[in-house]
């Protein structure tokens, strides 16, 4: 017996990892018989339950099956739950990632729909066991049923979807309002995927998502035999969140609005997905469930269509895989043991350093600086940041104790001997980089690895008088160091494959991704922002108005405006950037003296009180239109921003001629893991390629063919 | 100051036994899982008792390895919930492994270091094969220290029928039917799952859930027994019929001392009177509860005659008979394993001591005429195990009718 999922979506999924449904009779406490079906892929953990078009129509004939012998008396429940560890990590996006056209798309969505509906038209009542990961999909599972158990220990219960650039389409935005109320669903459909939370199984139940709490070691048994209770009649269930009528008069619209408005101020407008769930769920108010799957089956389809989507999908192959497996890394079996790090420099970035090779290479640190006081204050930094994790939570007493005794201070670089991975942070210039290695090498083993942090420096010339040039890499961290994932790691034509290998290694320890980077001006992702800020301060140096130029990218979505940005990296440097790259590429990157100018008054962004921008700074005005030659023509913003996109594409392509990364998938995983750009632009060369601007670059596309959604294509 | 006290059980319960083998209920399932379940559904059953309370963990495996190794009841202790502050380890006396986990927990709790304890046993055979892994010493052979009969069990049985011949294949095959059916009849009546732990099983083709005893054969009778080939010797007497299966499952129980069961609320179903341990020929290693048993009456100044129910494990149908014969009482003597036994029920090594208990404890509850019962198992490598039970719920005047009413009878 086959479900009726259609012959041609079940033929698009040929290679399809098939999540089986198998049923086997359970009996009851008080007798009769309880059917469970579990699906299982047959792989292990780390392949977790998806859900496509064939593993639906093993679902939709098991679902089948008891619904025939529900009406003939035979059973009188049906649950569902997964394999070990896992009910299901949602849809099968590496199916849903190549329907031919919307058409096909709705055709995937409203199958889910069908057969994850069926849950609650069996003609006996259904549950679902959530026994561990449950996500998107998945969780639609769990909420078509009419009721849920969940474990104690399950670590994970989302929907990832708006992050991914989807909604929740197969009942998620329809199902979980009008269970846990509208604020909670917002939480979970829309607040929690764009931070990247999930909830645990706890959580889960606190929120209303499931009717009952159960512990893990006897998860199953304690499920039915709670199912086998609410079919006696003995447990009624309560849902204390689920909507009232004043809720949805009163609460809804409003809790709609609010959300809107923060979702506008946090991301802008860009994303489409996010909004597409808001009005999702604000429909969800009045619509019946049949309106409202249908609600879900046009809007996901459109979502599935579209350019965002297939950006998003191919950032988050990149964040999941190419950041795993970086370009161009030498056998991991080359890399050197690293058993005690010597940090030269004791400033703020040289502290962050030391506490973070301590607590995740589990060695002895050793910093050093110029004199005993400096040394004195970055160690005592350094406790005051322990004292702050310990006060968090985020380490134990014992743990505690071991970082303040691994991190030690010396001014006697004697004490570097037995080190084995030695990073600078020190000043950025390049004679006072040159000098500390070369003070430090006669110290060192020559095995001993050498690894600047510089961002602008050549990373050849900083190891160029030293007797072993060999061992010296870029190891380029972004700020804040314990945050931001992104590891620009710098190989000079000297630098061997043993070095590279150590560099990959530990970053990776340092749950850092890594992507290795040819030694040139800014490496990328500097580079980058050289370019777009550069371009930003010459608009605004020959004539166009600030706030023209601060909004002209709103439809990259990047995560802050170019001033915004100026603003938090701090005028001083930003100017220092530009210098450097101009002096690097005079033809093509842009220099300011006005950002001098802005940096020594220290004006740009007028903001309130609170922090709060609120737009420029009147001086900041004043000291730009002082400087503005005579018969300079503004930019119109649509100007600012093709030039930009032109720039960006012509930039990236010269990278790529040049060899800087391997490819432009690499470009697009340091903006997104170093400079936060957004998925539904792909990083940035989907958006160039989709925009038009790769092709009045250089003629031609990042990526053949173009990555876009099938409304696109077709 | 340490006082000496009296040591009572509180309450015990067992998960169904399965078939050991690919084709087994519990194939997919881990051995701790079993105990694991077994230990949370009996501290679920006694929700007075703070966990903090209990002071030890003792859990019996013959093989301990893969999933019966590490300190069986530190895991296990850890795995169902119990505080860190909980302490564990592991037993074995093969067979006879949860009775030593019983009994040791008891011996503390007697001598007052222990107020509480958990005592129990889990044996997968079919992920731990009788025997494997294990190097015996060559010595064994060499030296004649044991005949090379001694360490296949049915060969020990063969031996007791070639010592006892009045112990026929007849008389053997007869006990095992009977066994068959007074198991089926308990589970009719719904004597033995109120005490059954249900264990969500895991498979290839989905979970199910395991409620009853996976290898029970209601419908054996004589002529199908008398089919049955005799693996351990062409022409023999064993068959798979007249003896225990291969079995996974796991047991547990708790054991306390009188005054801490009183100060908790907990209840009383059996006081621990006596036990014993004893040795015999390896070869003929299922006579070893006729001595154990010897002991165990003597420790505590009874006699035969003052046992009111046995709970006899049937590793072999024979070896059981060989015991009954010893102690002049019939085969089929209404007093004994009056719910069958492991050969219907099946005997998961180190885990069947305490079914013997859950069984004599549910029906002390019955029978308020007895004083006391017995529970005893053998051994391999010559070896028997018994523990004499006093029932709580002892009533001298139902004692006095039920006399009147048997001499009546006769």
């Amino acid at each position: 017996m086959t479900g009726t999922v259609e012959q041609d979506l079940a033929a698009l999924a040929a290679d399809e990892v098939v999540t089986e449904a198998y049923s086997r009779d359970v009996p009851l406490p008080d007798g009769g018989v309880l059917v469970l079906v579990t699906v299982d892929n047959g792989r292990d953990h780390k392949r977790p339950n998806t859900f496509g078009p064939r593993s639906l129509a093993a679902l939709e004939r098991e679902l089948l099956a008891a619904k025939a012998r529900a009406a003939r008396g035979e059973i009188r429940g049906l649950a569902v739950t997964g394999k070990p560890f896992i009910l299901g990590a949602g849809a099968d996006l590496s199916q849903v990632g190549v329907v031919p056209d919307r058409a096909t798309a709705k055709r995937i969505v409203s199958t889910g729909h069908r057969v994850l509906g069926m849950l609650g038209e069996l003609g006996v009542p259904s549950f679902c066991f959530i026994n561990g990961l449950t996500l998107g999909g998945a969780l639609e599972l769990a909420l078509n049923a009419d009721y849920r158990t969940v474990a104690e220990s399950v670590p994970a219960i989302a929907f990832p979807e708006v992050f991914l650039g989807l909604i929740p389409g197969w009942g998620g935005c329809f199902l979980l309002p009008n269970l846990i109320g509208i604020e909670n669903a917002l939480r979970v459909i829309v607040e929690n995927p764009l931070k990247q939370k999930t909830l645990t199984g706890p959580q889960a139940f606190e929120l209303g998502i499931a009717d009952v709490l159960l512990p893990s070691a006897s998860f199953l048994e304690r499920s039915i035999a709670w199912a086998g209770d609410v079919l006696a009649g003995r447990v009624k269930v309560e849902r204390p969140h689920a909507p009232g009528r004043l809720e949805r008069l009163a609460k809804w619209d409003i809790a709609i609005g609010v959300a809107r408005k923060q979702l506008e101020s946090r991301i802008g407008t860009v994303p489409r997905s996010p909004y597409v769930a808001l009005d999702l769920l604000k429909g969800a108010k009045r619509a019946t469930k049949a309106e409202g799957f249908a609600a879900e089956d046009e809007a996901l389809a459109d979502l599935i269509a579209g350019d965002q989507f297939a950006a998003s999908m191919y950032a988050f192959d990149l964040t999941q895989k190419r950041a795993r497996k970086p370009a161009g890394a030498p056998d991991a079996a080359l890399a050197k043991k690293v058993t005690k790090v010597g940090v030269i420099g004791a400033g703020l970035m040289a502290s962050q350093f030391a506490l973070l090779f301590a607590r995740r290479l589990k060695v002895p640190v050793q910093i050093t600086d110029l004199d005993q006081a400096r040394v004195d204050a970055g160690i005592a930094r350094i406790h005051e940041e322990i004292g702050t994790l310990l006060g968090r939570g985020r380490v134990n007493q014992d743990e505690a104790n071991r970082l303040t005794a691994s991190i030690t201070g010396t001014t006697d670089l004697a004490d570097f001997a037995d080190c084995d991975w030695v990073i600078e942070a020190v000043f950025e210039e390049l004679s006072v980089k040159q000098q500390v290695f070369a003070d430090v090498e006669p110290h060192l083993s020559p095995e001993a690895v050498l690894a600047t942090n510089t961002s602008s420096l050549s990373v050849e010339a900083i190891g160029a008088r030293l007797q072993h040039p060999a061992r010296v890499v870029g190891f380029h961290f972004f700020n804040p160091v314990a945050v931001m994932p992104l590891i620009e790691v710098v190989r000079t034509p000297a630098t061997d494959d043993a070095t590279l290998s150590t560099a990959m290694t530990v970053a990776r320890t340092l749950k850092k991704n890594a992507v290795i980077v040819r030694d040139a001006p800014g490496f990328v992702v500097n580079r980058i922002l050289a370019k777009v800020l550069g371009e930003a301060m010459h608009a605004v140096d020959t004539g166009t108005p600030f706030p023209v130029v601060d909004r002209a990218l709103d439809a990259f979505g990047l995560p802050m405006s170019p001033f915004e940005l100026l603003d938090l990296v701090g005028l001083q440097v930003g100017a220092h950037v530009l210098d450097t790259h101009h002096a690097a590429f005079p033809e093509r990157f842009f220099d300011s003296a006005n950002l001098h100018a802005l940096a020594d008054a220290g004006v740009l962004l007028a903001k309130d009180d609170t922090g709060t921008v609120k737009g420029f700074d009147k001086r900041a005005i004043a000291i730009v239109q002082r400087t503005v030659p005579k018969g300079a023509t503004p930019l119109t913003a649509e100007q600012f921003r093709e030039r930009v996109e032109d720039g960006l594409a012509d930039e990236i392509h010269r990278m790529l001629e040049d060899g800087v990364v391997a490819a432009p998938e690499d470009i697009d995983l340091c903006l997104v893991l170093g400079a936060g750009y957004p998925f539904q632009a792909g990083g940035i060369t989907p958006y160039l390629d989709r925009v038009g601007a790769s092709e009045r670059a250089f003629g031609a596309t990042f990526h053949s063919p173009p990555i876009r959604g099938a409304a696109s294509r077709s | 100051m340490v006082e000496r006290s009296e040591v009572v059980f509180v309450d015990g319960v067992r998960t169904p036994f399965g078939r050991a083998g690919e084709k087994g209920m519990y194939w997919g399932t881990r051995a701790d899982d079993l105990v694991v379940k077994a230990m949370v559904a009996l501290l679920e059953r006694n929700p007075r008792l703070p966990k903090d309370r209990v002071d030890d963990v003792a859990i019996a495996a013959t093989t301990q390895a893969g999933d019966q190794g590490l300190t069986l009841g530190r895991t296990a202790a850890l795995l169902a919930g119990l505080p860190r502050s909980v302490p564990g380890y592991a037993i074995d006396r093969m067979c006879a492994g949860a009775m030593t986990s019983v009994t040791t927990v008891a011996g503390a709790i007697g001598f007052g270091a222990y107020d509480v304890a958990i005592a129990g046993g889990v044996e997968h055979m079919g992920h731990h094969p009788m025997g494997a892994g294990a190097d015996p010493n060559p010595r064994f052979v060499s030296e004649r220290l044991v005949g090379t009969d001694a360490l296949v069990m049915g060969a020990t049985a063969e031996r007791i029928h070639d010592r006892m011949p009045h112990l026929t294949k007849e008389r053997s095959d007869r006990f095992a039917m009977r066994s068959q059916q007074k198991a089926a009849a308990a589970y009719e009546a719904g004597r033995i799952q109120p005490d059954l732990v249900p264990v969500a099983t895991r498979s290839e083709t989905g979970w199910g859930l395991a409620v009853r005893d996976e290898l029970m054969h209601p419908d054996t009778t004589m002529e199908a027994l008398a089919t049955l080939r005799t693996p351990f010797r062409p022409h023999g007497r064993i068959t798979a019929g007249n003896a225990a299966g291969l079995n996974d499952g796991a047991s547990a129980s708790l054991i306390a001392s009188e005054a801490a069961a009183k100060e908790l609320g907990l209840p009383v179903k059996m006081r621990l009177v006596s036990f014993a341990f004893a040795g015999v020929e390896p070869e003929v290693m299922g006579l070893g509860p006729v001595p154990s048993t010897e002991k165990a009456l003597r420790k505590a100044g009874l006699t035969i005659d003052d046992i009111g129910l046995f709970e006899l494990n049937e590793a072999f149908a024979v070896q059981v008979l060989s015991l009954l014969d010893h102690f002049g009482i019939d085969d089929d003597d209404p007093r004994v394993n009056p719910w069958g036994g492991a050969i219907a029920f099946g005997h998961p090594l180190a885990s069947s001591g305490v079914r013997l208990m859950v069984q004599l404890a549910a029906q002390f509850a019955l029978h308020p005429e007895v004083r006391y019962g017995l529970t005893a198992m053998c051994i391999g490598l010559g070896q028997g195990g018994s523990v004499i039970w006093e029932n709580p719920h002892f009533d001298p005047k139902a004692a006095r009718k039920a006399r009147k009413q048997e001499r009546k009878a006769a």
